[in-house]
């Protein structure tokens, strides 16, 4: 089953677990509205999930749900107990859905319409008042009612046809397909009474209710997986690091001793204890991008819904983050970026209309920073309105008019983060029901994190937060440094130097005006002493010649703090260790050289060093170095321009790849399901035909088994490229160094030391359809018979080679430029074109540079021009259009590249 | 008298003096535990230790209570405290026994002592013998706002 479907169905079951008992405790107590809140969000995150997952009876029903809560908890309506078991009908209904569709993997047919207007009149009914509503609650349960819950319950069940022989089936005559259900959901027989209860005709409702919460709880999703409290984790944690602590002294004692019969039960219990730290440790950390795994696909759905374009963009998903904070910040993401969709970005109207690219983005981003994870969420919509916000504010009532112009605008922002905001103007399906911000603030500062929201209006908005480390595991560098040993986080670490006091080895550290430094390879590394930053320098020291006291050598450990290197020199270096990282006492927060503490192996505390605190506390030196240093760092990132690639086997062992942000999915189909039409060999991939192809022809497909297929997808048709095995994803830097003569590929390149080839996806594609890119978004502007010209300026001969049998095939006339130089060489010699492609790093002339060029002289003035470039911050956007670029393209987005390409071309056109 | 205002205090003793530390406001009593200094800190903080997995914090309450160094410092002891839920190990020289006394004998503080000896105190017990002093943990605890801040 899908993850995504059996996650909902878990993640669903529970809430509408914790709503029935929620909702119980509202009824006795309709004055506490923390219930009612709860409730509330729990119901909108039902329906939220359920249209994102295409499962619009769901939806419907929790939708209606909501309406009524959403009544209650504005208090236009009182909680009573009719309306309450309405509510629960619903959350009923719901779960018999939910049972088929674990089931089946599909949402039953059907229709809640009955129950819907019975909640929406609750809803929005004057009639409805408690006094009609009561009557009829009171006589229909086993009428109009149940025969709505009933259709539920009886798909839920198995076939048409077991309806009513199941009513009659005993535990011992359980059918076939009943029986191996209850195998894979490991239950006894015993369990199978619970679907005939539900099937029984003239149950009441409370008994049906109860049959149903039953097969919903044995549901063989919800128990693939455990959840296990946190806090149990930790106790467990804690016992385990007394466990190591009592082993090692064991080993202490026993390593006095000779050879004895604790030795061997010693060592295994050593090893059990290991392996236990370790497996518990693994327990609790995750890879962020578990919690983003699930945002492609609703972002996807999102530009479906809202009819607009996005871009989303994931960097740092390999970040670990403890599972708890994991789990508390998963939703939250959620709701951000499907409030960035919904509410920052503008429609494809609104963004071209103020000259924005039609794709909007949304870029995700996870790092360290400093004992703390930051992920930042970056829009390029619309940005806050503060006038829109101010109004808002005041209509709620949050703060009156002389309040807000006392304000700043970040503070006027931070309104929205409020509880019961919302500026959407129209309640959508998606969000503007007020419980989005709120929650998400509150999720967060319940983890002791922050979040802070930047935001122009018209350029869009950053949302920044930052969790502290506190429960995270990190890996440290043990040092030590006048008896006193240290932690440094691994991950700032760059490398270690050994230098020399007195010249005996390579590095030496030599001193301007007392301030010593480094010569490491062609950079002067400033230094820092850690004696010096801890004041451990004792008098002793001083007086001692210090070669002695310190030993003829001492360490550098080289840092990088954001973008700015230094070394930390220290007497010793110990190994990495995993630790734990422990908040420090709150006396000791003001502190910034620590960013916690943690107890090693061996039983001892040691404080964990802040490498950022510890570039703060180096002084002045190291706050003028910065902006260079930044600025050379930057440099070398444009040198270093790396390439995701996908590298596959195909047709012999030599590695092939292609670039990854050309293939659209990775796919194992099933030999069998391969069939043949046109000559050609096809299969059905989601509701359509999509033929299949290999490099060579003279490479088999599999007889059998699955065979793995790449999948590259152009609006709404898709080719499988078939090949024997994936073997792994690789950032690398692509230069194509041997141009290939031979059909369906670019070139040859080295990829992790390796000779690979790259195949060229265009000629795949030509191979499946002859006019691949040929359709209504994509066609080049311009008469049928007269092909546009366009001038590709890009250094890499990699993109070139990709780009130009790609605009070739797109219906193009290509020529090529190496860099901006060259290109104004062709204008020179009087070629013209329609339309300018340039990537933005290029040696000699950067793109930017070209673009003032060209639109400075008269000759390709009218000529549009479209940025090509890895670099896609908001701020090169806006440098870029200053400089004259129509359009800003990231580099492997193949489709917007085309849309780009015929949208500037009709422009240009319509303007001409 | 009723009796309901008897409490319990676990005796200290630190430079001489008695001091009194409600009874259920006392974790633990330590003996030789190993420290980890922390550089930069606050003189009042000794360093660190590991408490059975949990990170603690010493507190050098002579330092504290502006007192001189103990000559022998390998033989002290301490006392585990909470506050707001993080575990402090006081520093001190002695654990007596557990008293229960009357808080309605319970003197307030006299003016006339240190100032930081007095943030400390919670009021004066006259015992047969000696005169305890009741510790505040609390205040105790509360150098960190007014020391550091001025360093």
């Amino acid at each position: 089953m899908d993850d995504l479907l059996s996650e909902f169905l878990t993640e669903t079951n529970e809430n509408i677990g914790i709503v029935d008992a929620s909702l119980v405790v509202l009824e006795q107590d309709p004055s506490d509205e923390s219930h009612i809140d709860s409730i509330f969000r729990l119901v909108h995150t039902i329906k939220g999930t359920c249209g994102f997952l295409g499962l619009p009876r769901l939806e419907a029903v929790a939708h209606a749900g909501e309406n009524v809560l959403g009544k209650i908890r504005d208090k236009e309506l009182t909680v009573t107990t009719d309306v309450v078991t309405l509510i629960l009908e619903a959350m009923d209904a719901i779960k018999d859905i939910l049972a088929t569709i674990e089931e089946t993997e599909e949402e039953p047919a059907g229709n809640d319409a009955d129950l819907i207007s019975r909640l929406n009149d609750v809803a929005f009914g004057e009639i409805a008042t408690e006094a009609a509503l009561a009557p009829e609650q009171d006589e229909i349960p086993a009428g109009m009612v149940s025969e709505a819950e009933l259709e539920a319950a009886f798909q839920a069940a198995e076939g048409p046809d077991d309806d009513f022989k199941e009513a009659d089936l005993r535990p011992g005559e359980v059918s076939l397909e009943e029986l191996e259900a209850a195998f894979q959901a490991a239950e006894g027989p015993d369990d199978m009474v619970a679907p005939p209860a539900v099937t029984q005709e003239k149950s009441p409702p409370e008994e049906k209710n109860n049959a149903v919460e039953k097969t919903s709880k044995e549901s063989s999703i919800a128990n693939q997986s455990i959840r296990v409290n946190v806090q149990m984790l930790e106790n467990l944690m804690t016992m385990v690091s007394e466990l190591v602590l009592t082993r090692n002294q064991l080993l202490q004692m026993v390593r006095g001793m000779d050879d004895n019969e604790f030795t061997v039960p010693l060592q295994r219990l050593s090893h059990v204890t290991t392996e236990l730290q370790e497996g518990l440790m693994k327990t609790r950390m995750q890879p962020i991008g578990n919690a983003w795994s699930k945002l492609p696909r609703i972002v996807r759905d999102l530009s479906h819904d809202l009819g607009k374009k996005i871009d989303l963009v994931m960097h740092g998903a390999e970040t670990e983050l403890d599972r708890q904070v994991l789990e508390l910040i998963k939703d939250p993401l959620t709701h951000m970026v499907r409030n960035s969709a919904d509410h920052g970005l503008e429609v494809t109207e609104d963004r071209l209309a103020v000259g924005k690219p039609e794709t909007g983005k949304i870029i995700l981003e996870a790092y360290h920073e400093g004992g703390h994870i930051i992920i930042k969420i970056t829009d390029d919509g619309r940005g806050l309105n503060s006038e829109k916000i101010k109004k808002k504010v005041i209509d709620s009532g949050l703060a009156t008019e002389a309040e807000l112009n006392g304000m700043s605008k970040q503070q006027i922002h931070n309104f929205i983060m409020r509880a019961g905001f919302s500026t959407a103007e129209k309640i959508t399906n998606v969000s503007g029901r007020g419980v989005g911000m709120d929650v998400v603030r509150s999720n967060i500062e319940k983890i002791g994190g922050t979040i802070a929201l930047t935001s122009e209006e018209g350029e869009g908005s950053t949302f920044t937060i930052k969790i502290p480390l506190t429960l995270a595991i990190v890996s440290a560098l043990i040092v030590e440094c006048c008896g006193e040993r240290f932690a440094i986080p691994q991950t700032s670490v760059v490398e270690l130097v050994r230098a020399s006091t007195n010249g005996s080895s390579d590095h030496t550290i030599e001193m301007i005006n007392a301030s010593p430094v480094l010569r490491l390879r062609d950079h002067l590394l400033p230094l820092v002493h850690l004696s010096e930053i801890m004041r451990l320098e004792t008098a002793a020291d001083e007086v001692a010649d210090r070669s002695d006291v310190k030993g003829s050598e001492e360490f550098i450990i080289v840092i990088q703090v954001a973008s700015f290197l230094f070394g930390i020199v220290v007497d010793r270096v110990f190994d990495t260790e995993e630790i734990v990282v422990k908040p420090i006492a709150p006396i000791l927060k003001n502190l910034s050289i620590f960013s916690g503490n943690t107890i090693l192996g061996d039983g001892s505390v040691i404080m964990i060093l802040d490498p950022n605190g510890i570039a703060a506390m180096s002084g002045d030196a190291v706050v003028t170095s910065e902006s260079s240093v930044n600025e050379e760092t930057s440099q070398a990132q444009v040198q270093d321009e790396k390439v995701a690639l996908l590298v596959f086997r195909a047709g012999g062992k030599d590695p092939k790849a292609v670039p990854l942000s050309l293939v659209a999915r990775l796919e194992e189909i099933d030999v069998g399901t391969i069939e043949v039409a046109n000559g050609k060999r096809v299969v059905q991939y989601r509701g359509q035909l999509m033929p299949l192809t290999t490099i060579d022809d003279n490479i088999e497909i599999k007889e059998e088994g699955r065979q793995a297929v790449l999948v590259f997808s152009d609006q709404d048709r898709s080719m499988g490229l078939v090949v024997d095995e994936i073997v792994d994803i690789v950032e690398d830097h692509l230069d194509v160094e041997m141009i290939s003569e031979r059909d369906g590929y670019v070139g040859s390149a080295v990829i992790r030391g390796k000779a690979t080839d790259i195949v060229d996806v265009g000629y795949c594609l030509n191979k499946c359809f002859g006019s691949w890119v040929g359709d209504s978004q994509t066609r080049p502007f311009g008469h049928s018979n007269e092909k546009q010209k366009v001038l590709l300026v890009d250094d890499s001969p990699f993109f070139r080679n990709m780009l130009v049998p790609l605009l070739k095939t797109a219906g193009y006339d290509v020529s090529t430029a190496e860099n901006g130089i060259d290109a104004l060489k062709k204008r020179e010699s009087g070629e013209t074109f329609d339309i300018i492609i340039s990537d933005i790093e290029m040696p000699e002339m950067d793109g930017f540079r070209f673009a003032e060029e060209v639109k400075g002289d008269d000759r390709w003035n009218g000529t549009p021009i479209v940025a090509l470039s890895s670099h896609t911050t908001p701020g090169d956007f806006d440098r870029g259009r200053a400089v004259g670029f129509s359009d800003y393209v990231a580099k492997f987005d193949r489709d917007s590249l085309m849309s780009a390409l015929s949208q500037t071309l009709r422009e240009s056109g319509s303007a001409r | 008298m009723t009796t309901r205002n008897i409490q319990d205090y676990v005796t200290v003793l630190i430079a001489d003096q008695l001091f009194g530390i409600p009874v259920l406001e006392v974790h633990d009593v330590l003996r030789g535990l190993r420290l980890t200094k922390i550089p930069l800190a606050p003189a009042e903080v000794a360093g660190v230790l590991n408490l059975r997995g949990r990170i603690v914090t010493a507190i050098d309450v002579r330092e504290r209570l502006g007192l001189p160094q103990r000559k022998d410092k390998e033989n002290g002891m301490s006392i585990v405290v909470e506050h707001q839920g993080e575990p402090y190990s006081l520093m001190i020289d002695d654990v007596g026994e557990v008293l229960s006394l009357d808080l309605n004998e319970l003197l307030p503080t006299p003016v006339t002592l240190n100032s930081c000896w007095k943030e400390v105190s919670g009021g004066v017990y006259r015992l047969e013998n000696k005169l305890l002093v009741v510790m505040q943990i609390e205040q105790l605890l509360n150098f960190a706002d007014n020391s550091t801040i001025a360093a």
